[in-house]
């Protein structure tokens, strides 16, 4: 039997040394990958092209045989429509405090707790439960529970030292919203560093010690650049799935009030859900992709690098 | 003296802030888990109440009312198939990409991840339409897809980090003892790898089950989800406080618990491997 | 006719050319290992024998059969890996018995065979547990364990004791060798460790950088190493070696020269200390190391040479105290220019 037929023959039936596919046998990997890479790429492909389309044509949900080719004009209405400056600066507030609440305070929690004291295995679990609550139980929550300015938690406290309620949803919309959703981000900021402070080389801590390095001199050139890298990777993440909050929005502000909490994703969702207008949200669903792309172009690089060990 | 000694006075003060800013931060959760044991009227108590009988009439009357155990029912039923469709796709993608390794394995991998980096809102509008026009605004089906589709790329990630620690030796080992490709993934692969795909399938249940922003634009009184039934109560009818607290904590307790058991899986999945 | 035969065997990783054209042929029975230093390509050239990997050129024949092509699970061949690599989650017995379940043989057989091995091993009364309540050491009797009962034509070990401690390492050797001397089986063993090479071959096969640099069995090695390579690696402590441009003193003492470029080598049991002051090499004394049963002392020469001398009798000597050293011009080692052998004593060593 000739060595070509022999090994056509074990194609399927063979296993192949670890280190090196032979060329006859491509077509069983690329039939496994082939559902999941389809699947992906028309998730990818479909909606991609239709927002084009979109974008520059105009589509009105109510009215869809009112169509044509307009150009940028979605475009510009898009952006040069005053909330959507306003959703921008807030997107980017609504990010930044998120982002710089959740790293600064979880690298403390996880900081704090990264040694063992009485105990450590339940704060463990309670710190990180809020963030596997659902995003409109969240809203709600602290909607009723905690910043009602009569019966919630919050304004029991105001009240018990004496001073006025907060009315927090009409006074601090965004501010509001920035806490629930840094609340329930904290966890994830947390946990992240927590593990990270895990892999640490406690050899190291110790050969600094005896140095007589004080705590915060272990802090700034230990563990800080130590850190340094879960933080890029924690902000990076947080960009990404924060530009798309819409949940709390919609269940407590709806907003507003006007655009005062309004982001960039509500916005959108206005156009086309309220407004109907298909083509405005799409040029401006673009818009946000493109944002995205920035944050995730990093990630891409950092996640790469690391694929490779 | 370090902070970080064994000393009992920085012990005591670090449990003593760590528990503090723990109470802390879990209250708002204790909070709603107090409430629901609750009446109404002991729920809207100025000042709030402490300490007072349980109840569990929250939860039955919760229970009777037909629309939330139809929403309970359809957030198990997108959870569960979504998972399960998507780990069925999943799963030779990723064994393919761990045993079979290419020259374009890693290029396709980090691909898959990107297409998870994109924000939903960039597609609700093709996706909504789409949605429409094929009859899936409203439907299970229609939550079941969009849901695997989110999650796949996370699922193909998990399992192939998964595959790849099975040990290559073991599977040498297996061929050195005569199994084909077929019994060597049946008997030692697949039981190997079972912790993984379970694991795995535990948090893009999680994931599903608290997806709110497709939740929210395609379903509504048919096959809406238990985030979009809380989501409906937001304008306040009454004094119900209570009852939504119940209603909350049905919703929410399993899953929190299921995150305890993922947070390994957790920071894997969603930080793309990126930390360790 | 040999019973394994390797004939021509290349293999390249890349640019890495890792095993560089090897002809081998190893008889029925036969213990043979595989020796030398880390990347020489030992632990790939077993693995090219058991299948694990695919050579680029050359054949395999074993019991007159091309196995060359044949996939890892069809050339009855046993392996026992560096890290056990056992199954999980199965326990000793199916650990053991999982070759044969996959060759359908009936239960009852699998049981008397795996029961067998069993006693053999001193692993009866672990039959029903798993490999993760197991220690090091019984890991790595059942993986032994598992290539005994399929009762294959060749076994295969890639370096199985490495991962032991010392204790452990010498008493598992014992027990390797005495496993070779009841079942008789043909066997191929690669370890970088020269005293497992020593005690447990019939042959040992020293590599280099993919190449053969000797085949012979120990004490050939030992007593007549075919290259400067081979008696630095066999032999511990390793063999005194002074080049020829710093060997005037060694010429004087001994009458011997190296040819140009090459050098001489003196294995330290061949010499001998004395008083210092007489006719033969004079030397400092740097480091004694007292081991017990024997003693090695380290001197250096005025000119600058570096040797070690072993002798099985307490040293009085203490440091940089003076001493002679006595050299057995017969078994001076004479290394030409490239490292091979050109003459052991005064008679030439072809």
């Amino acid at each position: 039997m000739c060595r070509v037929s022999a090994r056509c023959a074990d194609t399927f039936l063979y296993a192949l040394p670890v280190s090196e596919p032979l060329p006859m046998n491509r077509l069983l990997p690329r039939l496994l990958l082939t559902p999941a890479v389809a699947t992906l790429l028309l998730w990818m492909l479909v909606p991609l092209v239709m927002s084009v389309y979109f974008s520059v044509i105009r589509y009105n949900l109510m009215q869809p045989e009112q169509t044509g080719f307009i150009g940028f004009e979605n475009f510009e209405y898009f952006l040069t429509d005053p909330s959507f400056s306003v959703a921008v600066l807030n997107t980017i507030w609504l990010l930044g405090s998120v982002i710089v609440i959740t790293v600064v305070m979880g690298a403390a929690l996880a900081l704090l707790i990264d040694e063992a004291f009485p105990g450590r295995a339940v704060v463990r679990l309670l710190l990180i439960s809020p963030f596997f609550v659902m995003p409109t139980v969240n809203a709600l929550l602290w909607k009723h529970m905690m910043m009602h300015p009569i019966y919630g938690a919050l304004a029991q406290v105001w009240i018990f030292f004496g001073a006025t309620p907060l009315e927090w949803l009409s006074d601090f919309p965004l501010g509001s919203i920035v806490i629930m959703v840094a609340w329930q981000w904290l966890p994830f900021a947390t946990l992240i560093f927590m593990t990270a402070l895990q892999s640490m080389n406690r050899e190291q801590l110790e050969a600094a010690r005896m140095d007589g390095a004080t705590y915060l001199q272990q802090l700034r050139y230990l563990y800080i650049p130590h850190l340094g890298r879960s933080i890029a990777v924690v902000v990076m993440i947080e960009m990404i799935f924060l530009l798309s909050i819409f949940a709390e929005i919609f269940t407590t502000t709806g907003g507003g009030p006007g655009d005062a909490s309004t982001n960039v994703a509500f916005l959108i969702f206005k156009q086309a859900l309220l407004n109907f207008d298909a083509g405005v949200a799409s040029a401006g669903a673009l818009f946000a992709v493109l944002l995205a792309n920035i944050a995730a172009a990093f990630l891409i690089r950092l996640v790469g690098r690391n694929l490779d060990t | 003296m370090a902070a970080r000694s064994k000393y009992p006075p920085a012990l005591i003060l670090r449990t003593l802030i760590a528990w503090l800013l723990t109470l802390l931060l879990f209250f708002p959760l204790a909070w709603l888990i107090l409430t629901a044991f609750k009446t109404e009227l002991q729920a809207i108590a100025v000042p709030p109440l402490l300490w007072f009988t349980p109840t569990l009439d929250n939860f039955r009357e919760v229970e009777e009312r037909s629309d939330y155990l139809l929403y309970a029912r359809n957030s198990l039923i997108t959870s569960v198939v979504s998972t399960v469709i998507g780990l069925l796709i999943a799963a030779p993608a990723a064994y393919s990409m761990a045993f079979f390794k290419g020259r374009h394995t890693k290029n396709i991998l980090m691909w898959m991840l990107s297409t998870k980096m994109m924000p939903a809102v960039g597609a609700l509008v093709p996706i909504y339409v789409l949605a429409q026009q094929a009859g899936l605004l409203d439907t299970r089906t229609g939550l079941i897809i969009i849901f695997m589709l989110s999650n796949l790329p996370i699922m193909v990630w998990m399992l192939y980090s998964h595959f790849k620690d099975i040990p290559h030796e073991i599977l040498e080992a297996a061929r050195m003892d005569g199994a084909n490709l077929w019994q060597e993934f049946y008997r030692v692969t697949l039981p190997l790898a079972l912790g993984g795909l379970a694991s795995t399938g535990l948090l893009c249940l999680v994931l599903s089950w608290n997806e709110a922003f497709w939740s929210l634009n395609l379903s509504s009184a048919k096959a809406g989800t238990l985030a979009t039934l809380i989501a409906s109560y937001s304008s306040p009818e009454g004094l119900f406080w209570a009852k939504l607290s119940a209603a909350s904590l049905m919703a929410i307790a399993p899953i929190v618990v299921f995150g305890w058991f993922s947070q390994k899986q957790l920071v894997q999945g969603l930080t793309f491997g990126a930390v360790k | 006719m040999s019973y394994l035969q390797l004939r021509g065997i290349e293999k390249q990783f890349g640019a890495l050319h890792v095993i560089q054209g090897i002809d081998l042929e190893i008889q029925r029975g036969e213990f043979v290992v595989f020796v030398g230093p880390s990347g020489c390509g030992k632990s790939t050239l077993l693995r090219l024998i058991a299948g694990l990997e695919q050579t680029d050129a050359g054949s395999v024949m074993l019991d007159g059969r091309d196995i060359t092509e044949a996939p890892s699970s069809q050339r009855d061949l046993a392996m026992v890996f560096q890290s056990y690599a056992l199954y999980p989650h199965m326990s000793v017995f199916e650990n053991m018995s999982f070759a044969l379940k996959l060759a359908k043989v009936p239960q009852d057989q699998i049981r008397a065979k795996v029961e067998r091995a069993a006693q053999i091993l001193n692993l009866t009364q672990f039959l029903q547990r798993t490999p993760k309540e197991l220690s090091g050491g019984q890991r790595q009797r059942v993986a032994i364990g598992r290539a005994i009962v399929r009762a294959p034509k060749v076994f295969l070990f890639d370096e199985p004791l490495s991962n032991l401690d010392a204790a452990l390492r010498g008493q598992t050797r014992i027990e390797i060798a005495k496993l070779h001397r009841d079942l008789g089986a043909t066997t191929v063993y690669v370890t970088h460790d020269q005293v497992e090479a020593m005690t447990l071959a019939d042959r040992v096969v020293v590599l280099r950088d993919g190449r053969i640099e000797q085949v012979g069995t120990p004490l050939e090695l030992y007593d007549r190493p075919a290259n400067q390579f081979v008696a630095q690696f066999i032999g511990t402590p390793q063999m005194n070696i002074i080049s020829a441009s710093q060997a005037a003193e060694l010429v004087q003492a001994t009458g011997l020269a190296a040819p140009a470029g090459g050098a001489m080598g003196l294995r330290p049991e061949h010499l001998q200390l004395c008083a210092p002051g007489g006719r033969q090499l004079q030397a400092r004394v740097e480091l004694i190391e007292a081991l017990g049963a024997e003693t090695l002392v380290y001197l250096s020469t005025p000119a600058g040479m570096q040797l070690v001398v072993r002798q099985n009798t307490r040293s009085a000597l203490r440091v940089h105290e003076s001493a002679g050293i006595a050299i057995d011009a017969d078994a001076a080692h004479l290394f030409d220019a490239q490292g091979r052998i050109s003459r052991v004593g005064r008679t030439p060593s072809h």
